[in-house]
């Protein structure tokens, strides 16, 4: 934990050093998230609901997979990155040290900028908490801090796969932008919206529906099922094959060296 | 010398880039799957809207059909964030002065080098998504052309719609001579221009006001105006005026361009680079 | 201690030939072709040895390099060092060797170098008295000081490469892998790169094992070498006896008063060869197992307005030529 302090202090500072750059793309984080926002206001602005979903329902959707993303994009970029550390030899630096190396890889960087996107979902939540007539009891409260942290969970896990498949390929597989930034993309709306197929999809393969769907019917009281309130909690079930694949990934690296 | 003569460095240049993207292979293939998932992900997002309301749809489904489509298809080649790197870097380390030892006229070398970026990267991407997108049933698919008249002038105002936005990426490159930090100008770029080109979403679902004066600016005349003639949702005197907009904005764009420009390189001039 | 025995290392490399038919084939059947890295490599290092990794590019030295450094897993044979096996305790073997790679720095671009050593501290878990006084103790041998409160970028690359040694030996490793040290440095700084690696190794007892191409490292640092060529060891030996080995061979330079006799124009006894010769510059090869150097000086010169004599041995680099021309890698 120290360790990971000690991370945290030295891209901030390194962050620091360009200071006109970072609030400008932290900025432009901001706005650039804003735009889809745009998109949802116009359509709204014509319709009244969709699939049974009001603006601001909606609104509190797209900022709760909003804000599990950026989190994730903060604290979990070193895997985003990854293909470039293997191309470097930066990861060879990494085994060469005494500590786990999905640790090193987790410190090795660090994006703050992204937390412009993060501001922008606390706006959004600030704008749509109050007015989704939602009962804020402490129940509903955990469940919304539940699917936030599982949330940005998973989609630390899709960077992990992400990097795992990357000791194999060298490359980025950019194939798995479909889920991560499509998942920030197209959660924007309850996944319901997307049909049967997709949510079955998003429920048993990537588990984007459980953090993001299920409980998010509890919380708006559509249903008040303990089982998908808990929904969450499988959704982390999820880390368990990416961990594998990037163990697998990490051994057959470590035998062809490349 | 003949015109030929003088157009043969912007055409090797042409090429050297054509043949640059098309080595990339590997990351088209990918780009088609993401534009793919894409488009059928919008289409199901419409669908819903469609069951919802079907009454406040300001256009039939398969005209959005073929306008998501197309946006997924010629996303390279219209989207506005997709700048040159290398110029700006020629800019901030004031390497555009060896560029001005060449004996070429800089706006127009820029101007073809984002024509064929743009150009080498849609080639290789859009023909799969199209073909694909024209084999899924109705109302989801791509229909064809609703007259020949309407495909010609699809075709010409995707040259013009091309053309505008590079004469728009070249402002905020000569923006960049002023500001020297190119991230300002990009920022504004990024997250407005996608939205009022109409990216997110088209411009015909926006309110009246904001979508009246949209299509009064640049953004109006740009992917907007060829996707909706196609499907034959723009069409007489509006679709007219339409096109005068868009070529009137191409030269405006261009001329202030050219005018910036040479302000700013009398400055590199100065400064010595 | 470091003992390697019978490692092998095979590499599987996809061949794929030009064109857009073979890529769509490639796409189907790929044709592999096997690359030996390594074949058969054995070799012992004791404590506090310096020795030298040379060969050609391509000849298997990164691969015994990162096989030891438990990057890479060998197909056979065994490596023991200091009783760990690299690849299978990985993260306890690490923490007793230090490993500097030439060409990519392990600071941080952006910070001051001091920030980047605290950091690596903390990776290692080093003890706050231990890390303060070995800190001090590099400063001075490296003559860091002040260099440790610039940001990294701002170095030149000779200070750079000073810290990133210091980076890598803040732990106490006992063995240090250095990867072309003084790869792009200029003069001075391979100079005091050199001295300090020297320094650390007599006064700490770290095992060094350097590749390079610079043959002066080797020359200024190595008492041994071990030469791989094809992923086998070639050679294994004391520089010294080596070039004693090689280098009977002398270079005898005679310049001369121009427009009198050449040394080049009389007969030469066998041994002794005609290099080259210029107005007023003649060389001479001779084979010091037929003539002493003094006998062949004494040939040469008789009769002559000698202006000016040098004799020189074979250098280092020679000396890596004519072994790499032997062993044909």
């Amino acid at each position: 934990m120290k360790l990971y302090l000690r991370y945290l202090a030295i891209h901030f500072k390194s962050q620091m050093q360009y200071k006109t750059s970072f609030f400008l793309t932290l900025i432009g984080q901001f706005l650039t998230a804003f735009s889809t926002f745009l998109g949802i206001w116009v359509m709204f602005t014509r319709f009244n609901t969709v699939k049974g979903f009001t603006y601001t329902e909606v609104s509190l959707c797209y900022a709760v997979v909003l804000m599990a993303f950026s989190l994730a994009e903060t604290f979990f970029r070193g895997f985003d990155t990854f293909p470039r550390m293997i191309g470097n030899g930066e990861f060879d630096r990494i085994l060469v040290r005494p500590r786990s190396p999905v640790f090193q890889v987790l410190g090795s960087k660090i994006d703050f900028t992204r937390l412009g996107r993060l501001l922008h979902a606390a706006v959004i939540f600030a704008w749509a908490i109050p007015r989704s007539g939602v009962n804020w009891n402490a129940a509903n409260i955990a469940t919304l801090c539940g699917m936030i942290l599982a949330g940005s969970l998973v989609f630390a896990g899709l960077f992990l796969l992400y990097a795992g498949i990357c000791f194999f390929t060298l490359d980025g597989l950019e194939v798995m932008n479909i889920f991560t930034d499509g998942s920030r993309e197209f959660g924007r709306y309850p996944l319901s919206v997307y049909g049967d197929a997709v949510l079955r999809f998003l429920t048993f393969v990537v588990p984007i529906a459980l953090f993001l769907y299920y409980p998010f019917l509890t919380l708006l009281g559509k249903s008040d099922s303990l089982l998908w309130r808990i929904c969450p909690l499988f959704a982390l079930l999820f880390l368990v094959p990416c961990y594998l694949v990037w163990r697998v990934g990490l051994l057959h690296y470590r035998s062809t060296g490349s | 010398m003949t015109p030929s003569l003088r157009l043969r460095p912007y055409l090797s240049f042409f090429r050297l880039r054509f043949l640059g993207g098309m080595q990339y292979r590997v990351a088209a293939l990918a780009g088609i799957l993401t534009q793919f998932a894409w488009g059928a992900m919008n289409l199901l997002l419409y669908t819903a809207f469609y069951e919802a309301d079907p009454t406040a749809f300001p256009m039939d489904f398969a005209q959005i059909s073929v306008y998501v489509w197309f946006n997924q298809a010629f996303l390279t080649m219209f989207m506005l964030w997709f700048l040159d790197a290398d110029i700006f870097a020629a800019i901030r380390d004031g390497n555009v002065a060896y560029e001005l030892v060449r004996p070429l006229d800089l706006y127009r070398m820029w101007f073809v080098k984002n024509l064929a970026t743009r150009t080498a990267r849609v080639v290789l991407r859009c023909l799969p998504i199209l073909v694909v997108a024209a084999f899924l049933p109705a109302p989801y698919g791509l229909t064809l052309p609703v007259s020949f008249g309407a495909f010609l002038l699809f075709l010409l105002t995707m040259v013009l719609a091309l053309v505008l936005v590079v004469a728009c990426c070249m402002l905020i490159y000569i923006v960049t001579f002023y500001t020297m930090n190119p991230l300002g100008v990009r920022i504004i770029a990024t997250s407005m221009g996608e939205f009022l080109c109409g990216a997110i979403v088209p411009i015909p679902f926006m309110p009246d006001g904001l979508r009246r004066v949209i299509e009064l600016t640049p953004f109006g005349a740009m992917q907007n105006l060829p996707f909706r003639i196609y499907s034959g949702h723009l069409s007489g005197a509006e679709m007219w005026r339409g096109i005068l907009l868009q070529v009137f904005w191409i030269a405006t764009l261009i001329l202030i361009g050219r005018l910036l420009m040479a302000h700013a390189l009398r400055r590199v001039a100065v400064q010595g680079g | 201690m470091i003992e390697l025995s019978h490692l092998h290392k095979t590499f599987r490399v996809a061949r794929r030939n030009a064109g857009m038919g073979e890529a769509v084939r490639a796409l189907f059947r790929r044709e592999y072709t096997e690359i030996h890295a390594l074949d058969d490599i054995s070799f012992r290092i004791g404590d506090g040895e310096m020795v030298g990794y040379i060969g050609p590019n391509g000849a298997g030295k990164s691969s015994t390099i990162k096989v030891m450094s438990g990057i890479l897993t060998p197909d056979s044979g065994s490596c023991v060092i200091d009783g760990c096996v690299p690849w299978r305790d990985r993260r306890a073997h690490v923490a007793n060797i230090g490993v500097v790679f030439g060409q990519r720095s392990q600071l941080w671009w952006d910070v001051p170098v001091i920030d980047s050593f605290d950091l690596i501290r903390d990776i290692y878990r080093v003890e706050a008295h231990q890390y303060r006084a070995d800190l001090d103790e590099l400063c001075d041998l490296l003559e860091l000081g002040e260099i440790l409160r610039t940001p990294t970028r701002q170095l030149s690359l000779g200070q750079r490469m000073r810290c990133e040694i210091a980076a890598s030996l803040i732990h106490r490793p006992r063995i240090l892998f250095l990867d072309e040290p003084t790869i792009g440095l200029d003069a001075v700084s391979k100079l005091a790169v050199r001295d300090f690696i020297r320094r650390i190794n007599r006064e700490r007892g770290t095992t060094v094992i350097l590749t390079t191409h610079d043959m002066q490292d080797i020359e200024a640092l190595t008492e041994r070498i071990i030469l791989i060529g094809r992923g086998k060891i070639l050679l294994d030996g004391a520089l010294d006896a080596l070039k004693a080995k090689h280098s009977a061979l002398r270079r005898i330079a005679v310049c001369f008063a121009p427009g009198t006799t050449s040394p080049a124009a009389r007969p030469l006894p066998q041994g002794i060869a005609l290099l080259s010769a210029d107005e007023g510059r003649a060389e001479f090869g001779v084979d010091t197992a037929l003539h002493s150097v003094s006998s062949a000086i004494e040939c040469l010169t008789r009769d002559i307005d000698v202006r000016d004599l040098s004799v020189t041995g074979q250098s280092t680099d020679e000396l890596v030529i004519s072994l790499y021309e032997e062993f044909r890698i």
